[in-house]
Formats: structure tokens, sequence, C-alpha cells
């Protein structure tokens, strides 16, 4: 009888604890991944960013552009078309102040606006802004007007003008469309990091900073609270994605 | 004012076959310049991912930009109730039906994936202006075509005003819509100004007057029908309002940059040391688009001869693509204005003033354009009763009186 009692207890506190596994084991997934499950939208709750600090940036230092070119398979596979024609994602500007000649260095490309000029203009709608503020094209609804192109304040994009092959799966390009940094979109859905980042910090540099503007308590965040961050053209009341610091 | 018999050219000469045969080559040629662009991609193009837009986009915003001009003379007769242009209305709006169908067939054939086209028509974002004007331009197709039935259809006439007002309103509204594509372009220096709508109306109207007057003169000569020097006298006076009010647009345009300072470097570029770009505006616009044709067109010693107002006619055309040029290449080639006060260095060419050299392939697109645009209006006259059979002043205008010469 004893025993039997036993048993049903034993029965019961197994039972019990994995019910509560079950139960508990999604929330532990859950904190475990935090990458949006695929086939979700991605949603405005956050609108990722980039401070870049240009004080930290190295004048002659390519990393962030050969990171780029690496992870999203550009630069190398456009044989035919001149330098003026190949593909841009990222680059190296150097500013030299005409009264002063104070240098600075750092990464300019598509600065994930708000109130993108680029959508605006685009006739189709391929040129798009998904809910967490990332700027992307529609490859497949892209018609290749290039009305974007003239729309852009940053010159940040670029047009395909010859057939390319042995592209990224994550980072469909394409004769005859517009193409231009996708803040690593494909990284940021599994909770990454963009590989520009990723190279800066890899050098010890730091200069680059990514994350969600909307978090209060996220790094990016607390940085532009304290030391502030300006937008190129600032101007345009386009409310810039990507930021600098000392400018 | 005798009523106007409309007849078909007889369109059987050697002269017709060898100016349809003249326009073909063209189009084909300008056919397979499209095809060789798209079968190897746009690097063997002069444009580039400085220079985005090129020759194609000069040559089909012209056209654009001149179809809506041709029919000038259909609206006013149909809006201004002027019957000394009523017998030409017709023809006024098959040109302009042409020339829209030929810019717009060179920019198509220029888009990266021409074969979406499809897509083009049925995804439509509505804060793009380029999406409305494609709806602008489809809609001034068909309300012209119903205007030109309406004409065309005897028992119909008493409707075409209507058609007329609304074709009249449309065409205000498209050229509005093709100015405003600069126009609304905050990024560079040379555009993001309300100016650019009505500049480009004004414009419309001195080029596709240009253009009408000579398809007309052809016409005319050409099939041996007589034309009067009232009908080509009227029309070269209202050339020259259009030429002083696009003059007057350029100054207000110029005038107005150069008084804010962050505009001064844009316009050092386009009137100072900006090369080829200023070559063409003061040599190409100015001078050969309007001075000279203001020239032809007034001095006492030409303004009678009908060779004169025909060269005036080119001369505004050329100007018009040499302004064309300067709009859209000029305000490319100019640097984006992003860290005011700062030399700009990098490996995208920024900073610097961008180059582009056409190539002969872009610039055969274009002509292509122009020439499809020509040869469906040299074929509507020969299809379509829509050329009076007399234009002599006697039989449109008994009242005019030739000016002592």
């Amino acid at each position: 009888m004893k025993q039997d009692t036993d048993m049903n207890r034993r029965r019961f506190l197994g039972q019990a604890a994995a019910a509560a596994g079950l139960a508990v084991a999604p929330g532990v997934m859950l904190y475990e991944v935090q990458a949006r499950p695929a086939g979700e939208a991605a949603t405005s709750k956050q609108r990722w960013g980039m401070l870049i600090d240009t004080t930290k940036c190295e004048v002659g230092c390519n990393d962030c552009v050969t990171a780029c070119k690496t992870e999203n398979g550009w630069g190398a596979s456009e044989t035919k078309s001149s330098t003026e024609q190949q593909a841009q994602w990222i680059r190296k500007v150097k500013l030299t102040d005409k009264q002063t000649g104070h240098v600075q260095s750092l990464p300019l490309m598509c600065q994930h606006c708000e109130t993108p000029p680029c959508v605006d203009v685009c006739p189709t709608g391929a040129s798009m802004k998904r809910a967490d503020g990332i700027v992307l094209v529609d490859k497949h609804i892209c018609i290749g007007c290039r009305y974007c192109m003239m729309a852009c304040p940053y010159k940040a994009r670029s047009f395909i003008h010859e057939s390319l092959s042995g592209q990224k799966a994550h980072a469909p390009r394409g004769l005859g469309t517009v193409e231009s940094c996708t803040l690593c979109v494909h990284r940021v859905d599994k909770d990454g990091t963009p590989a520009c980042v990723e190279s800066c910090n890899a050098k010890g540099h730091k200069a680059m900073y990514f994350g969600d503007l909307n978090d209060p308590n996220s790094e990016i965040s607390k940085r532009l609270k304290e030391f502030g961050g300006q937008q190129i053209r600032a101007d345009l009341g386009l409310n810039t994605g990507v930021r600098y610091q000392g400018l | 004012m005798k009523a106007i018999r409309y007849r078909e050219i007889d369109g059987n000469s050697l002269g017709y076959f060898a100016l349809v045969g003249i326009l073909g080559l063209i189009v084909a040629a300008g056919g397979l310049a499209a095809l060789y662009m798209e079968h190897n991609g746009h690097w063997v193009t002069g444009m580039t991912n400085q220079v985005v837009w090129g020759m194609p986009h000069v040559f089909a915003v012209f056209l654009i930009v001149a179809a809506s001009g041709a029919l000038n003379v259909a609206s006013i007769s149909s809006v201004f109730n002027k019957k000394a242009y009523k017998p030409l209305a017709p023809l006024s709006a098959i040109l302009a039906v042409c020339l829209l169908l030929g810019g717009l067939t060179v920019l198509v054939l220029d888009l990266g994936q021409p074969d979406r086209l499809v897509v083009a028509m049925t995804k439509y974002n509505f804060k793009s202006i380029f999406a409305w004007n494609m709806i602008l331009y489809n809609g001034f197709i068909a309300i012209v075509a119903v205007y030109i039935w309406l004409m065309m259809e005897r028992k119909m006439n008493v409707y075409s005003k209507y058609a007329g007002f609304a074709a009249f309103f449309w065409r205000l509204i498209l050229t509005t819509g093709t100015g405003s594509i600069f126009g609304f372009i905050v990024a560079r220096q040379a555009y993001d100004a309300a100016i650019m709508a009505p500049m480009f109306v004004i414009m419309s109207f001195a080029y596709g007057l240009a253009v009408f007057m000579l398809v007309m003169m052809a016409s005319y000569k050409w099939s041996g029908r007589e034309l009067g020097e009232g009908t080509i006298q009227r029309m070269k006076s209202l050339l020259g309002v259009f030429i002083g009010a696009v003059l007057y647009f350029l100054l207000a345009y110029h005038l107005t940059n150069l008084y804010g300072t962050e505009n001064h470097g844009v316009e050092a570029f386009l009137l100072v040391d900006g090369g080829i770009y200023t070559k063409l505006f003061w040599y190409g616009t100015i001078l050969i688009g309007c001075l000279a044709p203001l020239f032809l067109i007034f001095c006492r010693f030409t303004k009678n001869s009908n060779t004169a107002i025909v060269i005036a006619c080119i001369l505004v055309i050329l100007g018009g693509l040499s302004q064309m040029y300067v709009i859209i290449i000029g305000g490319q080639a100019y640097p984006m204005e992003m860290f005011p006060g700062k030399i700009v260095e990098s490996g995208f060419f920024d900073g610097g003033v961008k180059s582009y050299t056409p190539t002969l392939a872009e610039t055969l697109l274009g002509l292509g354009g122009f020439a499809l645009a020509l040869i469906m209006v040299s074929l509507a006259v020969k299809v379509l009763r829509c050329l009076p059979v007399s234009m002599a002043d006697k039989d449109v205008d008994p009242h005019y009186k030739a000016e002592a010469k």
C-alpha cells in the first residue's frame, strides 16, 4: 500500500515536472533565441540603427567596406562595368575642413531614413521600408528606373549594369535592378550584427555601434543620449537611422 | 470661313516613301540600340552610378514635354475658340499622341527591366510622381484619342469642345507632373524647386509648337497643298511669345538660386565653369534656342521668310534638347552637398564633378524615339482625314492681311 502511494506520488511529481517543463520550455527557448521566427513580420517595436564615432574611425582603414563586400558578395562580381558603374554598398569618405584643414573619416552607406526619399519616389513600391526601419529594395518588382538613385541624398544606391552570377542566397542581386546596404538584414533577423560593425569591432576601433534606437537601454540609445549624434543632411528632416558623432 | 474639307494625303510619291524609309531606318537603328543595351546591360552605355539618367532621358523628357505642347493648336481652337486654329486641331492632337508615344518608348526601353512594364502598370505607389505620371501619360493618350475621334466624326463635332477642355487641363497637369520629377528631388542642388513644374509647362508650349509648325509646314509643302501666310505668321508670333516666356522662367530660376549663398556653387557650375553644361546653356539654350529664333521671328528682314521660320523652329528644338541635357545631366554631374564646408574624397567619386559621355547606342535610342513619333504622324496623315485640303488664307482666314514687306 505504502509502495503504491509512493509510486503514485512519484508519478504525480514526474507528471507535474513534465508539465512544468513543457510550460516553461517555450519561455526558455524564447530567452535563448530572440530572433523572430521565419514568416513573422518585423514590427515597429524596434528601430534598428547605427551610430558611427568619427573620432575613432581611422583614415585609410577600409575594413568595414571589405567586410560588407565579403558578406554580401559585391565588389568583385562586376567585371565589365567601369569603376563608376560598379556597385558600392558602403564607402569610406575622407573629409577635410576647407577652413581649418581638420581631417575626418567615416563610412557612408544607406542611412535608413524614417521617411526615405527613395521610398517616396519609387513608382512600384519596390523601394520600401520595413516596420523596424530597415530600407530595402524588393528585387522582384524593381523595374530599374533609377528614380530612387536620383532622389537619395546620400548617393547610397547602385544600379547593376551587367549580368551577375554566384550571388549569395541572402543578398539577391541582379542585372537592371537597384540595390544598397541592407543593414545586413539577414543577420539582424537572426539577432546578429551587421558585418561592417563586426569588422570594426574586430579591428579594435569600435567606431560603429548597432542596435535598437527604440530601446532606451540599448548601448546605441545610451550613447546617443549621453553624447548626442548628428545626421548627415539633417536639414532634410529625414530622421536617419544612421547617426554620427564628431562630425 | 468656308467649310473645311479634310482629306488624306496621297502618299504615293517617291518623296513620301523616302521620308518613311529614312524614318524607318532610324527607328530600326533605335530598336537595335535598345536591344543591344538590354542584352548586355547598361555597362555598354555612358550611364553610371554617378550619372544615372543619360541621353535616352534627354530625348524622352523632351518628347514628352513637346507632346503636351503639340496640343497647343487644338487647345487654342477648342478652349479659346480661335477659329483660325480649328482646321489644324486634329493634326495637333495626333502629333501630341505620337510624340508622347515616342518619348514613352524611349523611357521604357531604357529601364533596367523593361519586361516588367506590366509591374509598373499594376503596382502603384501613389506618393511617387513617377506613378502618377504613368496614369497621366496613359490618361492623356486616352483623352486625346477620344478628342481626335470627336473632331473627326462630323456628327460628334459638337462634343469635341468638351474633350478639348479635358485634354487642355490634363496636359497642364501632365507637364506639371513631368517638371515635378525634378522639382520634387530634394537631394540635388539643381532640382528641388517649385518653378520646375511651370517652367516645364512653358517649355512644352515652345518646343511643342516648334515641332508642330515643322510638321505642318512639311506636310503642306510636300503634299503640294496650300498653306496660307496668315497661319504661319500667327503661329510664329505665338512661338516668339513662348520663347520669351521660357527665357523669363530661366531667368527667375537662376536669379532665385543666385540669391541664396548655398546655391552659388551649383550656379557657378551651370553658368560659369561647368564645361560642357555651361557651353550648352549659353550657346545651346540661350543663343541657339532662344535669342536666334527670336531674332528670326521678329526681325523685319527675316520674319516673312518661311525658310527663316523653319530654321527658327529647328533652333528652338535644338535649344530644347540642349536645355534638357543641362537640367538632366548637368543636375546630376554637380556633386551632392552632403558636407558643406568640407573637401570630400572617397572611393565612390564623392565630392568631384561626375563625368558622362553618351554612347552611340543611347543617342540612337533617343533619335529612334523621335523618328518613331514622326513616322506615326507620317502614316496618320496618309490614313486619316486629319489634314485640311487647303489652308490658304482665302479659305481659312479671309480677313488676314499680309504686313507690308
